[in-house]
C-alpha cells in the first residue's frame, strides 16, 4: 500500500510549540545567554565563556548549598516513602471510611507552599505558637531561628506533614488495584503478612512508587518557599538551599552571570539524578525476560 | 486426606438475609469422598465460586458446618486447612522465578529443603516448564502463568483437596485439552480429592467421576455423567447437559399417557395426575423423525449439519423440538416424530417425577 505523506499535520503542532517556546525555551535561552556573558548594565554585554561556570563550581558556597540540598532530599525521601507506604497499607480498602480518609489525606496537598511556611512559622513560635509554647512548657529548648538543628527538624517535619499524603495517595491507588485473587492465593499458599507485602503489594506498587520517588525528589530538591518563609535561609546559612542561594545571588546581589550558570548546573543535576533514579528503579525488580516478548 | 462433609451449609453475602433470593448458596448437605474427582457445573453466578471459597476457608459460611474427616473446620483459616485452590485468572508472584513460585507454598509450610527441591523439580517437569524454570515469572504468557498457578496447588502432596475454579478459562483450546488430561493423570497418580469448577459441560463430563450441577445457588443434581444424561433431576440439567439440550414440552400427564396439545403419547410408567404444570423431557437423540403415517406431525424450521449428525430444529404444536438425525439420513418431506418411550422423563415444576410416583 502506498503511504501518502502529508506534512500539513505539522502545523497542528504549532500552537504547542509556541506555548512551549514561551514557557520553557525562551526563558532557558535567556538564562543561557546570561550564563556566558558579563554585563555592567546599560544592556551592554561581554563574552565571558565558561568563566561563570568555573567560578560557581570552584566556590565553596555552591558546594555547601548543594550538599544541604542532597542531605535534605535524602532525609525527606527516607522518611516520606516508607511512611507513605505504611499509611497507605493501614487505610481501609472499602467501606464508609474510604472517602473520609482520602479527603483527610488530600487536605495538606491543597495548602499553598507559602501558607504552609507561615503556618509552621507561627506554630513553632514560643510566644504564640502551639508547638513552640508546648515544647517550652515541657522544658525543651526549641528555637528554629537560632538553633540549626531545630531549624532543620522544623523544615523536615513541615515537609513530611505537607507531602507524605502524596506518597500515601499514590501507594493507595497502587494497592487498591491489586485483584482480590492475589490475596486469596497468598492465604492458600500460607504466606505471612510480610511475604504478602514483599511479594505482592510491593511489586504491584512499583510503578506508583517510581512516580512518588521522582516527584518527591524533584520537589524536595527544589525546595524554596517554605524555608524562605520560615527561616529565611538561617540560622547563618544552615538552611540556605540552592534555590534560596540562587535568588540571593540573582536578586539580592544582582550577580546575574553566576546565578545563571548556577541555575543551569542546578537543572542539570536534577535531570541527571532523576534519570539515574528512573533507570535504576525501573530495572530493579522489573525482571524483564532476558529474551522474547512479555505480556 | 479425608472426606469433606458439608452439613447444612448456606451462604449469603448480605448481613441479614431474609428471603431465599438473598442466599448466594442455598442450604446444602453433601459428602465429598476422599480421592474423588468432582466437577461443579453451572452457569455464571450460580454460586460455584462461593461454595469453593467456603470449602477452602476464604469465606466463612453464614450457616452450617464444614468437616474434614470428623474435624469441624468451619472457623479455620485457609492456611490451617491444608487445602489448595487454583483461581480463574492466573496469580503469580511477579518478582519470583518460576521455580521460586512453585517452592513458595512449601517454603511457607517449612517443608525440608531437599523435599522441596525434589517435588518442585518433578512439578516443573510435569508442567513442561523446564526451559523457563529459572526465569522471572512476570514475562510469561497467560498459559504458562496459569500452569504455575496449577503447579503451586499440585506440588502440595498432602493436601485434603485441590479446588480448581474455572482454571482453564484463559488457556487456548488445544492447551486446554492437554492440561485437562494432565490433571486427570495427576488425579490418578496422586489420589487427591479434586473439585473442578466449570461452566463448560464437556470439561465437567470428561474430568469428573461425579458432577454436581448448580443452578441459582441450589445444587440441583449430583450424579455420574450417565445419570445426568439419562435422568436429569431438573429441567435445567436437561437443558444444560447435552448439545442440543433436552427437549422440554409442556403437557398434561395422567396415568400412563401424556397429552401434548392434541396429541397423546404413551408412557412407560404410571404417574398420578399431574395437571398442567407437567412437562415431558426427551433428549433429541431419542426423537425419531420419519416420513410415514405414524407419529406427530411437525414443521421443520432449520437443519444444521454438524458432521457426524444433523440437528433438526422443528416445532410441535408451537413448542420447540430438536431431533438428531444420523449422518446420511434424509430429512423427510412430510415429517412426523415419535419418542423412545423408555427415555421419556416427566417433570413437575421443573423437578423430575420419579417413575411410578
Ligand atoms: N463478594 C460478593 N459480594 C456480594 N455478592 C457476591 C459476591 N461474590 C459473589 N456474589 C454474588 O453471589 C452469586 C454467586 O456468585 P459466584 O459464587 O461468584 O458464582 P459463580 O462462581 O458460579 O459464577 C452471584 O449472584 C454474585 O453476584
Ligand atoms: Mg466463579
Amino acid at each position: 500500500m502506498d503511504k501518502t505523506y502529508n506534512n500539513k499535520a505539522w502545523f497542528l503542532v504549532l500552537p504547542v510549540f509556541v506555548l512551549v517556546a514561551l514557557s520553557a525555551i525562551i526563558p532557558i535561552m535567556t538564562v543561557v545567554n546570561y550564563s556566558v556573558q558579563d554585563t555592567f548594565g546599560n544592556n551592554q554585554f561581554f563574552w565571558a565563556g565558561t568563566e561563570w561556570f568555573e567560578d560557581v563550581l570552584s566556590s565553596e558556597r555552591f558546594w555547601n548549598s548543594l550538599s544541604r540540598n542532597l542531605l535534605f532530599s535524602f532525609i525527606i525521601l527516607s522518611i516520606e516513602i516508607p511512611l507513605g507506604i505504611g499509611i497507605a497499607l493501614c487505610m481501609p480498602k472499602k467501606g464508609p471510611w474510604v472517602p473520609v480518609c482520602l479527603v483527610m489525606m488530600a487536605l495538606p496537598l491543597l495548602i499553598p507552599w507559602n501558607v504552609v511556611g507561615t503556618i509552621w512559622q507561627i506554630f513553632g513560635r514560643a510566644d504564640i505558637g502551639l508547638l513552640g509554647h508546648t515544647l517550652e512548657a515541657i522544658g525543651v529548648d526549641y528555637n528554629y531561628t537560632s538553633n540549626i538543628f531545630d531549624a532543620w527538624v522544623t523544615i523536615i517535619v513541615m515537609d513530611v506533614w505537607h507531602w507524605t499524603s502524596l506518597v500515601v495517595l499514590l501507594c493507595y491507588a497502587g494497592l487498591v488495584s491489586i485483584p482480590d485473587a492475589y490475596y486469596q492465593a497468598a492465604r492458600i499458599d500460607g504466606a505471612s503478612k510480610l511475604s504478602v507485602f514483599r511479594f505482592i503489594q510491593l511489586p504491584k506498587m512499583r510503578g506508583v512508587l517510581i512516580i512518588a520517588f521522582l516527584l518527591r525528589f524533584m520537589d524536595s530538591f527544589m525546595i524554596y518557599t517554605e524555608p524562605f518563609v520560615l527561616t529565611g535561609g538561617g540560622p547563618g546559612n544552615s538552611t540556605t538551599f540552592m534555590s534560596i542561594d540562587l535568588v540571593k545571588q540573582a536578586i539580592g546581589q544582582f550577580d546575574l552571570g553566576p546565578a545563571a550558570a548556577m541555575s543551569l548546573i542546578y537543572q542539570l543535576i536534577i535531570i541527571l539524578i532523576c534519570y539515574v533514579f528512573f533507570t535504576v528503579m525501573s530495572h530493579t525488580g522489573s525482571d524483564k525476560p532476558e529474551q522474547g516478548a512479555g505480556e | 486426606m479425608a472426606k469433606i462433609t458439608l452439613d447444612g451449609l448456606a451462604h449469603s453475602y448480605y448481613p441479614n438475609p431474609k428471603t431465599d433470593a438473598d442466599f448466594a448458596l442455598k442450604e446444602l448437605n453433601y459428602e465429598w469422598d476422599d480421592g474423588g474427582a468432582y466437577a461443579l457445573l453451572g452457569p455464571s453466578g450460580c454460586g460455584k465460586t462461593t461454595l469453593l471459597n467456603i470449602i477452602s476457608g476464604l469465606l466463612v459460611p453464614s450457616k452450617g458446618n464444614i468437616l474434614f474427616g470428623s474435624k469441624n473446620v468451619t472457623e479455620l483459616q485457609p492456611e490451617q486447612r491444608n487445602i489448595a485452590q487454583v483461581f480463574q485468572f492466573p496469580v503469580i508472584y511477579d518478582t519470583m522465578t518460576v521455580r521460586q513460585n512453585l517452592e513458595f507454598p512449601l517454603v511457607n509450610r517449612q517443608v525440608p529443603k531437599n523435599e522441596i527441591d525434589k517435588r518442585v523439580a518433578e512439578m516443573i517437569q510435569v508442567l513442561d516448564l523446564e526451559d523457563k524454570a529459572d526465569r522471572k515469572a512476570r514475562g510469561l504468557t497467560a498459559d504458562e502463568k496459569q500452569k504455575i498457578s496449577l503447579g503451586r496447588g499440585l506440588v502440595r502432596y498432602d493436601v485434603n483437596a485441590i479446588l480448581f475454579d474455572e482454571p482453564l478459562t484463559v488457556i487456548d483450546p488445544h492447551m486446554k485439552w492437554q492440561l485437562r488430561t494432565k490433571l486427570k493423570d495427576l488425579h490418578r497418580q496422586l489420589g487427591h480429592t479434586m473439585i473442578y469448577v466449570t461452566h463448560d459441560q464437556t470439561e465437567a463430563l470428561t474430568f469428573a467421576d461425579k458432577v454436581v450441577v448448580m443452578y441459582e445457588g441450589d445444587v440441583v443434581q449430583i450424579g455420574t455423567p450417565e445419570e445426568l444424561f439419562d435422568e436429569p433431576a431438573h429441567t435445567f440439567v436437561g437443558y444444560f447437559i447435552g448439545s442440543p439440550g433436552m427437549n422440554i414440552l409442556s403437557s398434561e400427564v395422567k396415568g400412563k399417557t401424556a397429552r401434548i396439545g392434541s396429541h397423546e403419547i404413551k408412557l412407560a410408567h404410571e404417574y398420578h395426575a399431574l395437571g398442567e404444570t407437567a412437562e415431558v423431557g426427551i433428549r433429541p437423540e431419542f426423537v425419531t423423525l420419519s416420513g410415514g403415517k405414524k407419529g406427530m406431525p411437525v414443521s421443520i424450521n432449520s437443519v444444521e449439519d454438524i458432521g457426524r449428525f444433523k440437528i433438526v430444529r422443528a416445532s410441535l404444536e408451537g413448542q420447540e423440538l430438536n431431533a438428531v438425525l444420523p449422518e446420511g439420513a434424509p430429512v423427510p418431506a412430510d415429517p412426523k416424530v415419535s419418542f423412545d418411550m423408555s427415555r421419556i422423563n416427566i417433570y413437575e415444576n421443573s423437578h423430575l417425577v420419579r417413575k411410578g410416583a
